[in-house]
């Protein structure tokens, strides 16, 4: 199998170049994570991370064939050869297939990812009824693997104004929440041309997500409640 | 001024609102236009200009122009605000496509009204 990986050592080199690589193994159900450590075994320079290797950790987000996905629940049977591999696009390159996150962790911290609930805490769990509870589901299941928000031109453009599509779906997950109490600073945050209309809905996210989940809903419920409240 | 990364302009709503609500409006212009030009085929110039005539047509007219002008000013600052992020120049940008969509308005009631 013929692959073609983003090589780049900003320590060393000048600029970034495609590096070939070759294994010869038959896809099976392999993922194509297998398939990069099987590579990074024959060249231990290749930078690349990975922890869980079954998609839940998020780690190995990358640019496959032109598509950001995790490389863990990737099938390599499915993927055109050569396979080219690149680093999520639009963050700064910390070394070959590992970017720099900060940009995108300091945009999901600004949307304030706790639940605010200044009531006595009570003797049990802050119990929300079947309806309610349902109201979070496609927003909890997120794991912050920035397929999303680094497919987003908005977030390219302009990612220390806006939140991008991850940060959102976070900040919709607390809105949506009955137990949080703070729901109008929340959507006062959110009122801002750079913060949440940068969105122009262009669902790359909903297309690269690798959970199925739909930042762009949830975008366009934020939008509505903001509509509620000022009509 | 220090360099520092500020947001928090508190507005946004409004205008996304009003893009889609133009935009509406935009959508039953064309329609009755193009409903207009089926049923009167062949055109004559005549039948295009005493539609004209009529001052319902001319603010439905007027209405549509200003519903795309304001559509477009969105539009216009939100490829601004994507692409041109030096704020002097943004701003140049800004205030020039005003000043054009200003000129356009007094334009567009010239020719509706202006027409004999």
């Amino acid at each position: 199998m013929r692959f073609s990986i983003y090589r780049y050592n900003p320590e060393t080199d000048a600029s970034p170049h495609m590096q070939d690589y070759e294994l010869d193994i038959d896809a099976g159900d392999m993922m194509l994570l297998d398939a990069i450590l099987l590579l990074k075994a024959q060249d231990e320079s290749l930078s690349v991370r990975r922890s869980c290797r079954e998609g839940v950790c998020g780690s190995d987000a990358m640019n496959i064939n032109g598509r950001n996905g995790l490389a863990c629940i990737t099938p390599l049977s499915e993927l055109a050869q050569p396979i080219e591999l690149r680093p999520l696009p639009g963050m700064p390159v910390i070394r070959d297939l590992v970017v720099d996150l900060s940009q995108f962790y300091k945009q999901y911290r600004s949307i304030k990812p706790y639940l605010v609930n200044n009531e006595p805490e009570p003797e049990i769990e802050r119990l929300q009824s079947p309806e309610d509870r349902k109201e979070l589901d496609g927003l909890y299941e997120c794991i912050l693997c920035a397929c999303c928000s680094t497919s987003c031109p908005s977030f390219w453009w302009n990612p220390d104004k806006f939140v991008g599509p991850a940060g959102l779906l976070q900040a919709y997950r607390f809105i949506a929440d009955t137990r949080d109490q703070v729901t109008a600073e929340r959507l006062d945050n959110l009122e801002d041309p750079y913060r949440l209309f940068r969105c122009h809905s262009i669902m790359n996210c909903v297309d690269v997500c690798p959970k199925g989940l739909n930042p762009t809903s949830a975008i366009g419920k934020i939008k509505e409640m903001l509509v509620k409240r000022t009509i | 001024m220090v360099n520092r990364i500020v947001t928090g302009a508190h507005y946004g709503l409004r205008d996304w609102l009003m893009q889609r609500v133009t935009a509406i409006v935009m959508v039953f212009y064309t329609l009755f236009i193009a409903a207009f030009l089926l049923t009167h085929q062949p055109l004559h110039f005549d039948e295009w200009k005493s539609l004209f005539h009529n001052q319902w047509m001319r603010f439905a007219s007027l209405l549509f122009l200003l519903s795309l002008y304001l559509h477009a000013w969105v539009g216009i600052r939100d490829i601004a605000m994507d692409y041109v992020h030096h704020t002097a120049l943004r701003l140049a940008v800004e205030v020039l496509t005003i000043l054009a969509l200003i000129t356009y308005t007094a334009w567009s009631v010239q020719i509706l009204w202006g027409l004999q």
